[in-house]
């Protein structure tokens, strides 16, 4: 899968799961820029992310990602 | 059911038009997906859940602290959601022996619902139970280890088992039965406990937030009381009009074992006090056959309150056979194997519970076990014998259309009552009817035993229960009054309620014909009613005009000192 694609993936589960149909990520965005993006939230887009891409994030990338590219990269990285 | 993703959009709904109930809920580990769950399944339960938070691992202290914010929010419904996870944690660090770890949890929660109720007597605990978690220390071994982990945790389930058995307002959620459906690898995700201190994966929240509310609901009054079933391709095999009953599917023939095993459940609920209806497209002798002559069958004539087999389309004949046991429709569920009934009977009868049943037989009784339509929250020896009760119920409808003149009917039906204060005897009953009653129920205050028997040792209370017998059978206790003193001259009627199966017999006016001369006898002057409007307690709003009682600003007030008794055919006992 392209990376693009992926990040257009990624940007439907963030405007589903945050209910925000504004929302565009690029590889810079970080939690900062998209509101509700907290601590919460996070988890409820990682576990969206995994059933989405059938793939499971190690607690540690979950962990780490400072922002939209790194969280794209590990998502690339599994399929 | 709805995942967690809708449950949650449902906070952003109105609310405010639904009934309010206020829920705390306190947890030793995150607990914010699970409060949003919980609050998103109340609105699909139609309750607008106020639901307060404690912070995360406060639960001892939120409890002791006598002016902690959970006693000020005072709410009606606590819950404590304590985990397997810190429960193993707090094994590893016990110092006794650990033979005797879970009966000193036990203790732990057993002061925690001490001090909820010695705050609020009235306030129901809901208390999650313990998964399973297995440390493999000992391999199956443990299983013959006291001191193991899974033993002592496996015991403290079966302690709180016991505990709740004995404490009517402990109820347990049971959180294991839903790890034991979806297996822990989908109940938990380490990498999710890891950064959130969440051990409930997202999959799970919706299934225990509507556990959750089932006990809620059931303890608001509302919960299923029957269950309509077809007859061919649901409760045997074949269709017996054309297979005829040899060759109808049951016990060993063809998939007969998985309709065998469905009827053995609904026995089994039946027993338990569910009215089991039949509704059946089919000539009437024919239906009736196998259950009068085949072998295998498992359900009898006798486990049928109404049967109802004919021509006509379901839709009048589920609308008939609710005229016959006279309760709501939506404490009934319909089981039918055929999408295109099913969809009819929905369509119509919309509050009915109409279970998408699998097209295979052989999936219907593990889908039903999801489904969780029979939750309740009290069980009496008079629930075994309801089927009975309708069942006399229709031979007395029989009888009435032979009489032109009611009085003469009711006369012919020599009825007697029983007339008693609450007792520790018919405090279960007492409160269950308490619970369930919504229809003929003046002010639809729900008692718990342990709220009656407060009420029942308390000198400005008198309590009234009330059996109605007849030559057909006995209904047993169906009727409650509780008459509060409010003034030297004036006794309050707290709570008039009445089983509607006892409807149309006059029990109104010997009911009231007895308070009324009781409260003469204590020298009352005055009898105040009150009544509290709900979406389903519309048949008594007239209750107290009718009874010749006098508006008196919101309520009703009847002068006993002119009082005469009113007409009544029935004797106390």
């Amino acid at each position: 899968m392209e990376r693009q694609q992926i990040l257009d993936q990624v940007t439907d589960i963030f405007r589903d799961v945050l209910d925000n149909d504004d929302i565009t990520l690029t590889d810079a965005t970080t939690a900062r820029d998209v509101e509700d993006w907290d601590s919460l939230n996070h988890i409820q887009l990682v576990v969206g992310i995994e059933k989405h891409f059938k793939i499971r994030f190690t607690a540690k990338e979950i962990h780490s990602w400072q922002n939209v590219g790194e969280l794209v990269d590990s998502v690339a990285a599994k399929l | 059911m709805k995942d967690f993703a809708n449950l949650k959009r449902n906070l952003k709904k109105d609310a405010s038009a639904l009934k309010p109930i206020k829920v705390a809920l306190l947890g030793d580990t995150a607990t914010q997906f699970l409060a949003k769950a919980i609050q998103g399944a109340g609105y699909e339960y139609g309750y607008n859940l106020q639901l307060w938070e404690a912070d995360f691992n406060q639960v001892e202290r939120q409890v002791a602290d006598p002016s902690s914010e959970l006693h000020e929010y005072d709410a009606e419904v606590v819950i404590i959601f304590q985990s397997s996870h810190k429960l193993l944690g707090k094994y590893n660090k016990f110092k006794a022996n650990h033979t005797a770890f879970a009966a000193d949890e036990l203790n732990g929660i057993k002061a925690l619902y001490d001090t909820l109720a010695s705050v609020n007597p009235k306030v129901k605990l809901i208390y999650y139970n313990y998964t399973e978690i297995d440390d493999n220390v000992f391999g199956n071994y443990a299983n013959k280890v006291t001191s193991s982990f899974l033993f002592q945790l496996r015991k403290l389930n079966v302690l709180l088992m016991e505990y709740a058995a004995e404490v009517s307002n402990f109820h347990i959620c049971d959180i294991s039965s839903v790890q034991n459906l979806v297996g822990k690898a989908a109940f938990f995700q380490p990498s999710v406990y890891i950064n959130s201190e969440m051990v409930l994966s997202l999959e799970v929240l919706a299934p225990i937030a509507y556990k959750t509310l089932g006990i809620i609901s059931a303890l608001q009054g509302k919960f299923n009381k029957c269950v309509i079933l077809d007859l061919d391709n649901t409760t045997w095999g074949g269709i017996i009009g054309d297979d005829g009953i040899e060759n109808i599917q049951i016990g060993a023939l063809g998939i007969g074992k998985a309709f065998s095993e469905f009827q053995y459940w609904v026995k089994k609920l039946k027993n338990r006090g569910i009215i089991v209806a039949v509704c059946s497209k089919n000539t009437e002798s024919i239906a009736i056959e196998p259950f009068e002559k085949h072998p295998d069958m498992v359900l009898k004539m006798e486990d049928i309150a109404v049967f109802v087999a004919n021509w006509e389309n379901k839709v009048d004949n589920i609308r008939k056979i609710q005229g016959i046991l006279n309760i709501g429709f939506d404490s009934m569920v319909f089981l039918d194997d055929n999408p295109f009934e099913r969809n009819m009977v929905r369509e119509n009868i919309p509050q009915l519970t109409v279970p998408e049943l699998p097209e295979d037989p052989a999936e219907y009784l593990e889908y039903l076990y999801t489904l969780n339509i029979f939750e309740t929250v009290s069980f009496t020896e008079d629930d075994a014998t309801r089927t009975k009760q309708y069942q006399v119920e229709a031979q007395r409808a029989t009888l009435f259309e032979k009489f032109t003149n009611e009085d003469d009917f009711l006369q012919n039906l020599a009825m007697v009552s029983v007339v008693e204060p609450f007792t520790k005897f018919n405090t279960p009953r007492v409160a269950q009817l308490s619970q369930r009653s919504n229809q003929f129920n003046l002010r639809t205050v729900r008692y718990t035993e342990a709220d009656l028997e407060t009420l029942a040792a308390s000198p400005d209370h008198f309590t009234f229960s009330f059996t109605l017998e007849d030559k057909f059978g006995n209904n047993g206790l169906i009727c409650v009054l509780i008459l509060q003193q409010e003034s030297e001259d004036l006794l309050f009627i707290d709570t008039w309620l009445m089983s509607c199966r006892v409807l149309k017999r006059g029990m109104e006016n010997f009911t009231l014909n007895t308070v009324a001369n009781f409260a003469q006898q204590k020298g009352y002057k005055y009898l105040k009613g009150g009544y509290i409007a709900t979406p389903k307690n519309g048949m008594v709003a007239d209750h107290y005009s009718k009874l010749g009682f006098e508006p008196d600003g919101d309520n009703w007030l009847l002068n006993l000192t002119q009082y005469q008794n009113k007409k009544s055919f029935i004797d106390k006992k």
